[in-house]
């Protein structure tokens, strides 16, 4: 068993680094990390926007995010996909490459995801900052800007990375419009090895143990760092209120 | 491809049907590794507790393995893998009786239960332990205490989170389609096929999931609400 496994690696090592680069399209681990950090890369200032449009007090901006944010956590990643595998093509004209279908899709599942986390950031600091800037001058905006954001954004990189690895995650369904990751990649060893498929797909969710695992082990020790440096700044709801935020990002 | 039209599909008894049979499958897998998680995580829940340090270990890796192994990479494992592991009058049972669907059952139940037992956990650990102490010092033993003051509050707690992850079981139970289990995904992706209808297929079948997890964002909200002593009490 553990035998076979290491001539699995041996023998497929390159393809599931970097699928059939360079005599065909870029796939296999690369490209998962690949995707996902554009996914969340892109994601990030989309999901600012969401949150300054729902805490807005303009319900014409209000309303429909609120809606896009419900329907996205309403309905499941693999249907959002089979829309945008549909959609994209039939609005952009073009044969796009599944591999842009994918990244649209999880800008809009991640950027709406993040949307709330960034706003239970925002929330979870306090309308006393707020109302403290604007006491001192600021717009609404640079108040934003300069006061809010950076307290809030700084307050969530834990969230952040759980976020990323949520992403690492996601980035599997892509399996199911044969975008080329690492899920791809192993399943095309599968295919040419046909009978050890067990021995394929273990050496497959080890490596995506090792990789988020390691990413939630960066996501926890910074979170106790940033914990401690907030301690005396930040009043004593606020560890609870990032518990919460973690909450809402951590998805199977 | 014509206008848009909803009556093509949902006029058609054969599709009307086939989404009917999709939806029961889905709920039979979403009530089914609901079920299998729950109890799972209880158990979990006990071992976590226990002073043996070898079970709190295992639990935890565990919850490790099912926390950061994508969900879909642990079904393909199941049913592409540990599948033909077993031994051929098993397999032979099981592929007579919907082995797709077992195995979704089986695999999304195992990896709920690390989510559902990690909520309790936290949800529990936030009582403060003053609240045994205190509930020791007035004579409670401490099954009792557990019972009536430990778990309500500790439950209540949990509740959260716990129905967050319900809802994203019910959403992940689409993923049982690359496993080739008949649920409503794969009744969308058939009618499609079928009909040529994209458009209308794709819209019935996003609000259907839309409307599905609403309704158990809204049951669970409601759970919450009865949990308060103090909202109960205003209402």
């Amino acid at each position: 068993m553990i035998g076979d496994i290491i001539n699995i690696i041996k023998d497929y090592w390159l393809l599931l680094l970097i699928g059939q680069y360079p005599n065909g399209p870029l796939g296999g681990l690369a490209n998962t990390l690949i995707l996902s950090a554009l996914s969340i890369a892109l994601a990030f200032p989309v999901s600012i926007l969401l949150a300054l449009a729902r805490l807005s007090k303009w319900g014409l901006l209000r309303w429909p995010v609120t809606a896009l944010v419900y329907i996205t956590r309403g309905v499941p990643l693999l249907m959002l996909i089979l829309w945008s595998y549909f959609l994209v093509p039939l609005l952009t004209g073009a044969d796009v490459p599944s591999f842009y279908t994918m990244l649209t899709t999880l800008v809009i599942y991640q950027g709406a995801f993040l949307s709330e986390v960034v706003r239970a950031g925002i929330v979870a600091l306090g309308p006393g900052q707020m109302d403290a800037a604007r006491a001192l001058g600021h717009s609404y905006m640079g108040a934003m800007r300069f006061i809010i954001l950076p307290q809030a954004l700084y307050n969530m990189i834990p969230s952040m990375i759980s976020t990323f690895v949520a992403t690492i995650k996601d980035t599997t369904l892509g399996y199911v419009i044969n975008v080329p990751d690492l899920t791809f990649a192993a399943s095309q060893v599968n295919n040419q090895l046909l009978t050890q498929p067990f021995q394929v797909f273990l050496i497959l969710a080890a490596v995506y143990y090792a990789i988020c695992w390691s990413l939630t082990h960066v996501a926890n020790v910074i979170e106790r760092r940033i914990a401690r440096k907030r301690a005396g700044v930040v009043s004593r709801q606020s560890p609870a209120s990032l518990a919460q935020v973690k909450v809402i990002t951590e998805q199977p | 491809m014509n206008g848009f039209d909803l009556s093509a599909i949902l006029r058609n008894q054969e599709y009307v049907a086939m989404l009917v049979h999709g939806i029961e499958m889905t709920f039979i897998i979403y009530i089914g590794s609901w079920l299998l998680a729950m109890t799972l995580a209880l158990i979990l829940l006990c071992i976590r507790f226990s002073p043996s340090r070898f079970g709190d270990r295992a639990v935890a890796a565990y919850v490790s393995y099912h926390r950061n192994v994508p969900t879909l990479v642990q079904l393909m494992l199941w049913y592409f893998g540990i599948f033909t592991l077993l031994p051929s009058g098993l397999a032979d049972w099981l592929t007579a009786h919907n082995a797709e669907t077992i195995f979704a059952v089986i695999g999304l139940g195992l990896c709920q239960a690390a989510y559902f037992s990690e909520d309790l956990r936290s949800g529990l650990r936030s009582v403060s332990p003053g609240q045994m102490e205190a509930a020791k010092a007035l004579g409670h033993s401490y099954l009792s205490a557990m019972r009536f003051i430990i778990l309500p509050q500790g439950v209540r707690n949990a509740l959260p989170p716990l129905i967050n992850h319900s809802v994203s079981l019910f959403k992940n139970s689409s993923l049982a389609i690359v496993i080739g289990a008949p649920e409503l995904t794969h009744a969308v992706k058939e009618i499609e096929n079928l009909s040529f209808r994209t458009f209308e297929i794709y819209l019935i079948g996003t609000v259907l999931y839309l409307v599905f997890s609403l309704l158990i964002m809204g049951a669970g909200a409601y759970f919450a609400m009865r949990a308060d002593p103090e909202r109960r009490a205003r209402a």
